[in-house]
């Protein structure tokens, strides 16, 4: 039988090359696969209503929403995915079918919707923005301002594949 | 110069340009919660006899009052705050808010109620005055912490500066209080 001898010299290099290897590996899974997607943010997916319309603007507008979607792994950008915003602004609540709205991104993955001016609510000024069609993973996002004073927001998406 | 205290970020609070974006319910959560703080700050004045020209019965009776008052204005605030959002709310009461000001707000809560069932079953707990008072004044020091950080973290209706100048107030006369009480009871 030809059996490993594990012996005392063996077993700490055998430690010391997982630990060099193996771990970093099992901590870090999204640096193997590149790009890492977007976790959903708490509370994203607050007074979210499915199948908003796409619309040329939200209300009157004069606040610009903005962000892009690229593709997790190899953060290609995503042409043609639908994002659904809406938040509690100068024209009406959260809750209300109004407030909210959708868009389709660009061939570079950009989205821009124009939409009424977001005033703090629940003690913060933020947006929300939904990924749900389908073909990724869904992702609700709540980007919070850092003045409620800003005429626009930004927010990101790095969709994985389902 | 109290009564200022607690009406001015009330007035201020009537003037918030924040007003014309929400509904009645979501209005009326906001002031319940400026009164409720305004109370808070109400109770241990009442009870360190800090308040000259009254007598320590009607003094004792107007914080069993006052109390009834903070347990109300916490229940309109928090129920107008569900009737405008419960997924907020919910997440806030299971301490799953995004908000870092909501876990103090629902502990703040919490303390309240218990603090109102200490009162009410007074009798019935038996407890020896010292310990009943001990608790009682643990309830109050957490609601006051509660209370005075989930009001500063909170961008809403109330105005900066007449909101820090009633939670400076606020944790002045809870102090006083407490060391009126050490004084006395040891």
């Amino acid at each position: 039988m030809n059996s490993l001898p594990l012996d005392r010299r063996n077993l700490l290099a055998a430690s010391g090359a997982l630990l060099v290897t193996g771990f970093p590996a099992i901590i870090r899974p999204a640096s193997a696969d590149g790009l890492a997607p977007t976790p959903t943010m708490r509370g994203g997916a607050n007074n979210y209503i499915k199948g908003a319309p796409i619309v040329e603007r939200i209300g009157n507008g004069g606040f610009w929403m903005s962000g892009t979607v690229r593709r997790a792994g190899d953060g290609a950008p995503l042409e043609g995915i639908r994002i659904q915003i809406w938040a509690h602004t100068t024209e009406g609540s959260e809750s209300d079918r109004h407030s909210h709205g959708a868009t389709l991104t660009d061939a570079k993955g950009v989205f821009r919707l124009e939409m009424p001016q977001i005033v703090p609510a629940f003690g913060q000024a933020h947006g929300h923005l939904a990924y749900d069609s389908g073909k990724f993973d869904t992702v609700f996002l709540r980007p919070l301002m850092a003045s409620s004073k800003d005429k626009s927001l930004e927010a990101h998406f790095v969709l994985k594949p389902v | 110069m109290v009564g200022a205290l607690i009406t001015v970020p009330i007035v201020a609070a009537a003037a918030s340009p924040l007003l014309a974006y929400r509904s009645i319910a979501y209005i009326a959560a906001g002031f319940a919660g400026v009164v409720a703080l305004g109370l808070v700050f109400a109770q241990p004045l009442l009870m360190s006899g800090a308040l000259p020209g009254l007598s320590a019965y009607r003094a004792r009776r107007l914080h069993r009052y006052t109390g009834v008052g903070l347990v109300a204005a916490v229940v309109v605030h928090v129920g107008g705050l569900w009737l405008t959002s419960a997924p907020d709310v919910i997440d806030a009461l299971t301490f799953t808010s995004p908000t870092p000001f909501s876990p103090w707000g629902v502990v703040a809560m919490w303390a309240v109620f218990a603090s109102a069932l200490l009162v009410a079953l007074r009798r019935r707990l038996a407890l020896r005055p010292k310990v009943w008072r001990a608790m009682h004044v643990l309830f109050a020091v957490v609601i006051v912490t509660g209370g005075v950080v989930h009001s500063l973290l909170i961008e809403g209706t109330m105005e900066t500066w007449s909101k820090a100048a009633l939670c400076a107030a606020v944790v002045v006369a809870a102090l006083v209080a407490l060391r009126r009480i050490v004084a006395r009871n040891g």
